[in-house]
């Protein structure tokens, strides 16, 4: 039967395709003759990524990391890395493939692969996980995510000082409390430099797709917008504004080289330092379960790219402001917060770290309603 | 009023690539050939046109390189559908699927890299005009082209013999090939501007509308113009209607979000696809003008020698 | 040139295949060459060590199930000449269907809640096909066009499902519901694997079609009214309820395919529940020449190649880039090696007759 025929006919031409091209994610190999070091195989680390590594966003940045845990480690340590993996049934099965390879520490680098890395996890209780953005912990399993939102504070300075308008704009994918943090705390931000400056949003429904997140640029600048961001993957965004001659703030990465003249800084993403101490607290058994929300102390956010236009004064002043979050004198959600319909959210204090997970509003200064999902 | 004039422009660079792919599948469609793997020759043809633009410092050079990869691709396409009478939907699915994993291999180092500024789109003089100025006239010229094309197909079709041989062959190959018209030759001429055309767009989409490659840049476009000749009823004309509308509405949902509509934003997303099937439907309720301008023979291959 | 043969040639049937693996390995030689690997290891990688375990196997079978009820339904489509191009948001809304009566289960709910998880799941993707059906019965749009605009629409409104009123009220605003109940999942056939009774289901439903197909008035009335409308209509073969038939059919069994991947692997209802089977079975259908055997064999290639692309990603670090270009490789050769399957070559001077 002529598909059967097929069958051997795909196996075989299957086979062929397997015996591609090694490209090795590892370090360079050890100098032949080293006495020096203990002679321990290298530990081997697993990433998982949703998107591809070229995107300039949320990848990208993770990618980052590893190459600077990787060049830290050097020999002791050798990785691999698996992209474009969906977040459905498919995750568990390249996840626990890594595990069953030997891998020892594994990073699984966006939200929608918390329960399958769970689910691994509970089968392979030599090895440890480490879950991006996620809520879950099981004695293998850590949490870490970033406190993008005090870059977005600082960010939200230099734009409501550098708007003409009084309008900013962002792009934004899904309106998850990690994605209204950002916005909530860029208009706070903005509006502790300038009481008057207002936010248009418009929502993509998507982390990666240039070409709507151009439109939703140009549409946020049409409307008078003069001040864009994002919490988009590519570039798109930045890029829209350099050729609108607007002013731009990047998030992931440092996008200047796409909007040299736009982008008035950026908010950047850094998980190599976090990379090297687990992969270290790995090597040397002291691995434990901690989860960790790391701000700019921590190094996981920077400010970076700041642009020559931006008057010496409001560097200074971001600047000490860094410092004084640094130090933890001053978080960026401190009441008293209304919500845009007036309600108060917070008489006085700091933000809890509970509430900061559930936010599902807008601040005031917020133009249109957070789109599904208040209360 | 200025407004709407932003909402024009922005409409008409959205329905560009959709507008340039569409009527490439339409000539090839009147010509009786279905070609599914628009989106993997746009693709190509993105990665190759961001490739030459970054290396030669040329928008130009880039756009015809992207033309040129399209061709190619449509010429891979040509010789199974027509030299090897293949089945004509499964070479197109073969030639996305073949076209994405290409696309994204080729570009692998591409990605991340910005290209050189461009000096500004549009007519001189004209583009300074208050609201129509913006509005109309400040497009990158292959917006135009695109506009002038359309028509020229529609006078092309309809008005000269080429036109005329191409539509009989579309109509009923046997009869083109009994009297004499190079039936093969016709097909593959129509593929090949067919992909010139995807070439275009897709090279458009990755140096001028959003200048920057990545992995699935073009993101399902490919697919959407096909489905536009279907409801433009092979018609240039509506081919542009069509992908003005639906760039149109693309662009509504989110100007209506920046104003602070308060609809759930996937509703609001869901408005150009739902506007689609309505004028669709509305356009298809006789059933004599789709049979009218539906190719007969669309999606049968043809042998010469019976 | 080519000259059309009278019948099928049987050689060729057997021998396409296995030129067009010749052809591929060559093309996949040449590549891996300039790429400087070598191709021993990577077959290892891509085809035996995917199946070298019986959790391999079941993977395979997992990852299949969805791409065998997908195509199967979608054979029937295609034979009766009905272009459902939108399984994929067939699938969906099945999932959605599923899910909400997933949803609908606690930690006492009894077993058989399962079964009515499916058949939500059948109904919610024979509603959504019935959309399309509708459109072309009644309004004569073109169903290539509404199946297609349909899936967008059926992505949006699982998001919009799983952002706002189904969304889990302890997840963190995440985009996604709560885990379901043991009683709504689907059974396990194999202790320590993921392989549930979905993928018996599968197999169950390509016996099914094809007994339609083959066997049944109903499957003749398809088969010719794809073939040769117009005798079709002077035998009195009513389209229209070929329509709906091949529609409804073709719906449900996505809308299986879409419960199953939910309540089986998955556990809940999250905003991307698919890879894009429903297109992937578009492939499968053609490449097993819509037959249900066939199908049902080329789905698991089609699975294999998957999770072998995969393991050549995190053993070889071969990009993930390469796995479309060897299944569009494939594709193309077997395409071309099918030519001789219908037609002879014939070396001659002159101009056709």
């Amino acid at each position: 039967m002529h598909a059967l025929g097929k069958l051997i006919a795909l196996t075989a031409m299957i086979a062929m395709a397997g015996g591609c091209g090694k490209k090795e994610e590892s370090v360079p190999k050890p100098e032949p003759v080293k006495p020096a070091a203990a002679a321990q195989p290298p530990l081997k680390v697993g990433f998982v990524y949703v998107s591809p590594v070229g995107d300039a966003g949320w990848t990208a940045q993770h990618n980052a990391g590893r190459e600077q845990m990787a060049k830290a480690l050097g020999p002791r340590v050798s990785t691999t890395l698996v992209e474009k993996v969906p977040e459905g049934a498919d995750a568990e099965r390249v996840i626990r493939d890594l595990a069953q390879q030997g891998h020892k520490l594994i990073f699984t680098t966006s939200f929608g692969y918390m329960n399958p890395t769970l689910k691994v996890a509970d089968e392979f209780k030599g090895v440890n996980f480490e879950h991006a953005t996620g809520y879950k912990t099981a004695p293998n399993v850590n949490t870490y995510n970033a406190r993008f939102y005090e870059g977005r504070y600082l960010a939200g300075m230099i734009a409501g000082r550098m708007s003409k308008t009084g309008t900013l704009g962002y792009v934004a994918a899904f309106p998850i409390p990690e994605v209204l943090q950002g916005i909530n705390a860029f208009v706070l931000g903005a509006r502790a430099v300038n009481p008057k400056v207002q936010l248009r949003v418009v929502w993509i429904s998507t982390w990666y797709d240039p070409g709507k997140e151009r439109d939703a640029a140009n549409t946020l600048m049409g409307q008078g917008a003069d001040v864009i961001t994002h919490h988009t993957d590519s570039t798109a965004v930045v890029a829209a504004a350099e050729e609108k001659k607007k002013m731009a703030v990047a998030y992931h990465s440092n996008m200047a080289k796409f909007g040299p003249t736009a982008q008035l800084v950026a908010v950047t993403h850094h998980w190599g330092n976090y990379y090297t101490h687990r992969a270290q607290a790995a090597l040397d058994n002291t691995w434990k379960v901690a989860p960790v929300w790391g701000g700019i102390s921590e190094g996981f956010i920077k400010l970076e790219g700041y642009s020559d236009k931006l008057p010496k004064e409001l560097v200074e002043a971001v600047k000490a402001r860094e410092s004084e979050l640094m130090s933890g004198k001053f978080h960026p959600f401190t009441g008293p917060i209304k919500s845009q319909d007036g309600k108060e959210i917070l008489a006085s204090g700091p933000m809890s770290n509970d509430q900061l997970q559930a936010m599902n509003y807008y601040v005031e200064g917020v133009i249109g309603k957070v789109p599904v999902g208040g209360n | 009023m200025e407004a709407i004039g932003t909402l024009i422009a922005f409409t008409m660079n959205a329905g560009t690539p959709l507008l340039l792919a569409a009527i490439g599948i339409l000539i090839n469609e009147r010509s009786g050939v279905v070609n599914l793997g628009t989106e993997g020759m746009m693709l190509v043809a993105a990665v190759v046109g961001f490739a030459v633009t970054l290396n030669t410092g040329h928008y130009v050079a880039g756009l015809v390189a992207g033309g040129f990869a399209g061709v190619l691709m449509a010429m891979l396409f040509a010789a199974l559908v027509i030299g090897l009478r293949a089945n004509q939907f499964a070479a197109g699915l073969a030639l996305a699927l073949f076209g994405a994993g290409v696309s994204a291999f080729i570009g692998l180092a591409l990605q991340g890299e910005p290209l050189p500024t461009r000096s500004p789109d549009g007519v001189p003089l004209l583009r300074n005009l208050p609201i129509v100025g913006p509005a109309l006239f400040a497009h990158h010229w292959l917006v135009y082209f695109a506009l002038v094309l359309t028509f020229a197909v529609s006078w092309f079709l309809f008005r000269t013999r080429g036109g005329l041989i191409l539509r009989a062959v579309g109509e009923s190959p046997e009869s083109a090939h009994a009297l004499g018209h190079p039936v093969l030759r016709v097909r593959c001429l129509a593929l090949a501007f067919g992909g010139a055309c995807a070439g275009l767009a897709g090279a458009y989409m990755s140096t001028i509308y959003t200048p920057l490659w990545s992995d699935g840049l073009v993101a399902g476009r490919g697919w959407i113009a096909l489905a536009l000749v279907t409801f433009a009823t092979w018609r240039p004309g509506r081919v542009l209607l069509g992908a003005y509308l639906f760039g149109g509405v693309t662009m509504l949902q989110f100007y209506l979000q920046a104003q602070g509509v308060e609809v759930a934003t996937q509703w609001l997303a869901m408005t150009p696809y739902v506007a689609t099937i309505v004028v669709l439907v509305l356009i298809s309720r006789n059933p004599r003008w789709i049979r009218l301008n539906m190719p007969a023979s669309l999606g049968k291959s043809f042998s010469p020698n019976v | 040139m080519l000259i059309p043969r009278e019948h099928a040639s049987r050689t060729w049937l057997w021998l396409s295949p296995i030129v067009a693996i010749a052809l591929t390995l060559l093309a996949g030689a040449v590549l891996f060459a300039l790429m400087g690997t070598s191709p021993l290891n990577g077959l290892h990688i891509f085809m035996i060590e995917p199946l070298s375990s019986m959790r391999g196997w079941t993977e395979l079978a997992l990852k299949a199930t969805p791409l065998i009820l997908c195509g199967v339904g979608l054979a029937v489509c295609f034979r009766a000449n009905v272009w459902n191009i939108g399984a994929e948001g067939q699938l969906i809304a099945g999932a959605i269907a599923g899910g909400g009566i997933a949803l609908l289960a606690t930690a006492d709910t009894p077993r058989v809640w399962f079964g009515f998880v499916l058949l939500a799941a059948a109904a919610g993707g024979a509603l959504w096909a019935s959309i399309t059906a509708w459109l072309r019965d009644r309004f004569h749009a073109n169903e290539i066009l509404t199946s297609l605009m349909l899936v967008y629409v059926a992505q949006q409104l699982l998001s919009w499902l799983v952002q706002g009123p189904w969304r889990d009220p302890l997840g963190y605003g995440f985009p996604q519901t709560e885990l379901f109940a043991v009683a709504a999942r689907a059974p396990l056939l194999l202790e320590g694997t993921r392989l549930n009774i979905g993928s018996v289901l599968a197999l169950l439903a390509a016996f099914a079609i094809w007994i339609l197909l083959a066997r049944t008035v109903i499957g003749y009335q398809l088969k010719v009214i794809g073939l040769a409308p117009i005798a079709a209509r002077y035998a009195g073969f009513s389209s229209r309820r070929s329509l709906w038939i091949a529609l409804l059919i073709s719906g449900s069994l996505a809308g299986v395919a879409g419960g199953l991947e939910v309540v089986g692997p998955i556990g809940q209802l999250t905003s991307s529940i698919s890879p894009g089977y429903g297109f992937a079975a578009i492939i499968v259908a053609f490449v097993g020449r819509l037959h249900p055997l066939g199908i049902v064999l080329a789905s698991l290639i089609m699975a294999l190649f998957y999770i072998g692309g995969e393991l050549a990603q995190s053993r070889l670090g071969l990009p993930s880039a390469l796995t479309g270009v060897f299944q569009g490789l494939l594709l193309f050769f077997l395409l071309a090696c099918d030519t001789f399957v219908n037609h002879r070559v014939q070396f001659r001077r002159g101009v056709p007759t």
